[in-house]
């Protein structure tokens, strides 16, 4: 079923359609219309699940943490400043190899107060052990919200969907909406083979001493590098099932390509614009499209970008004191590549403001008159100061 | 691709009106983009939203600067907001007025479409007198004007996505139709 939805509403589906059994969430602003909408279909029995209504989002995921561990599929939503007060829990349904899969919109951090996209809130949750999805459209918010518990469950780790304010969160677009069969069909029932059951009582998040804490969390580090073969195949096996398929990065005219401009998330659109046109020219320019960044796909990274001659990563975010972070993990991956682009960060789009085809063409131009890149990002559009 | 841009008041439907005409659109085959210009979010503050039309999927992810129509849901904003910025020369400007399009000559050289949009809703109940909800009615009006959307599809929309008094919106879409002055 065709319908024009709003990104939030294509998460509602997604956790809906997933047949989450238990939604914590706290309801106010930098909350979206995800809960909101999920909280209507729990009051008028569409979805059989509990929705409860927390005091704050560290309680949220907290909720969501004792939830899953009794082996139930759960679900939340934040942005911005709620994702910043989840951090301590984050890292604790990491560490606990719990399935969660909370869709994140990405809201600027205040201050200043703002609420518009900007990808900060959430690359800052970077080392907290969760897999990160950037999504493109609204379409894949959905897609991705289902194959999010199918990877999840596979690998014992929680996923984090994010997108980007208001250009995803409150723009309506048509979505296909996946019959509740043929989900059902393709996303199997979460059966833990460990949770907590008063039948059968273990103890749970006991004390790790030193002689044990380094191999648990080796096995967390091998569960993130496993997961980028489980984000592929379950992107694969969706395509199969749904006609859509998705996998860790997608590459447009990489192959033949000297240039390779570097997007994620909904700057990507008006990227695909900008590289057709310029194709059109007969420059050799190719698209790569960083859909997951943890785990980072670097094997993927440097197959595509080694004997490149430039890369243009755009960001919308900044590392404070650094740059780009995109960029600064696209250095990493390559940088023991003999042969290697030249990588050019720019920032642009913070905090809201647009990302248009003209925007990247410049940035483009700019790469193309130049030498050699600046040793720190270069932020693009920034008004006059006086 | 055609862009429109809707100008209202916050609480006269403005960021609807791009939706209903969104699934409208949509439901005569066209890909379709709406999204609202948020601000700060209180009644009676000028509020924007955006409608993006095309054959093909919409890969621009921004606001619209260079509308190639106009939709004003409260003429008391020519006052206040530059409605006619970007604005494509001939492209429509349909006001939500009692006076008619040569009033507005001093706009520029635009097509200007009239309909008491205010009115129809009032009488029809559809928010009170004084701040009658006027979306529906515009999108009939826009219908009439605009050629790109038919009337019945426009009807359709509003059952579909209207919560409340279905018939009634419906009935305002199409008295504004046929009462659209051009």
């Amino acid at each position: 079923m065709k319908k024009v939805l709003m990104g939030n509403h294509a998460a509602s589906w997604g956790a809906k359609l997933s047949r989450v059994r238990m939604i914590a969430a706290y309801p106010i602003t930098p909350q979206t219309h995800i809960v909101e909408e999920l909280s209507e279909m729990c009051s008028d029995g569409r979805l059989d699940a509990k929705f409860l209504k927390v005091e704050s989002e560290h309680s949220a995921m907290a909720s969501v943490i004792a939830s899953e561990t009794t082996g139930v599929r759960s679900f939340t939503a934040s942005s911005s400043n709620g994702l910043a007060l989840m951090h301590e829990m984050l890292h604790w349904a990491a560490g606990a190899r719990l399935p969660i899969v909370m869709v994140n919109v990405n809201r600027a951090l205040a201050p200043g107060w703002n609420i518009w996209a900007d990808q900060g809130d959430s690359l800052a949750q970077r080392d907290t052990g969760w897999i990160q999805i950037y999504v493109e459209d609204n379409q894949e918010v959905l897609d991705s919200v289902i194959q999010g518990y199918r990877i999840a469950e596979q690998v014992n780790l929680p996923v984090m969907v994010c997108y980007d304010a208001f250009f995803l969160s409150h723009t309506y677009e048509p979505v296909d909406i996946p019959d509740q069969e043929s989900v059902d069909s393709w996303l199997p029932s979460f059966e833990p083979d460990n949770f907590l059951d008063p039948e059968n009582p273990k103890a749970y998040y006991g004390l790790v001493m030193p002689d044990n804490y380094m191999e648990m969390r080796y096995r967390l580090q091998q569960a993130h590098e496993a997961a980028k073969r489980v984000v592929s195949e379950v992107g694969n096996s969706f395509g199969n099932h749904f006609g859509r398929p998705y996998d860790l990065v997608e590459t447009i005219h990489c192959d033949d390509a000297e240039t390779v401009l570097i997007t994620s998330s909904s700057a990507t659109s008006p990227a695909r614009l900008v590289v057709d046109k310029l194709r059109d020219a007969g420059r050799k320019i190719g698209l790569l499209k960083m859909r997951v960044f943890r785990p980072f796909p670097t094997e993927i990274v440097q197959e595509i970008l080694g004997n490149k001659k430039t890369a243009i990563v755009i960001d919308r975010n900044c590392s404070w004191g650094k740059g780009g972070i995109f960029a600064d993990e696209i250095k990493g991956a390559i940088n023991n590549l003999s042969n290697r682009p030249m990588v050019y960060s720019f920032i642009a789009g913070l905090g809201g403001r647009g990302i248009t085809p003209d925007l990247i063409e410049d940035i483009v131009k700019q790469v193309e008159n130049s030498e050699s890149p600046a040793t720190s990002s270069e932020w693009i559009g920034l008004k006059p100061f006086n | 691709m055609i862009e429109i841009r809707l100008h209202g008041r916050g609480g006269q439907g403005a960021v609807i009106a791009s939706k209903i005409l969104a699934v409208a659109m949509f439901n005569e085959g066209k890909y379709v983009q709406a999204f609202p210009k948020f601000g700060v979010e209180r009644r009676g503050a000028p509020v924007e939203a955006f409608l993006r039309q095309d054959n093909k999927k919409i890969l621009i992810r921004s606001d619209i600067d260079k509308p190639d129509h106009v939709l004003v849901l409260d003429h008391t904003l020519i006052d206040v907001v530059n409605i006619t910025t970007g604005l494509t020369k001939n492209g429509w400007i349909l006001i939500n007025t009692d006076l008619k399009p040569t009033d507005f000559d001093s706009l520029g050289s635009f097509r200007v479409a009239c309909v008491n949009a205010s009115h129809i809703a009032a009488d029809l109940h559809l928010g009170s007198r004084n701040a009658p909800i006027v979306n529906t009615a515009i999108c009939g009006s826009f219908a009439k004007c605009s050629g790109l959307v038919e009337l019945a599809s426009v009807c359709d929309a509003i059952k579909e996505e209207v919560p409340v008094k279905a018939d009634e919106n419906a009935e305002a879409a199409t008295i504004a139709f046929k009462s659209t002055i051009v």
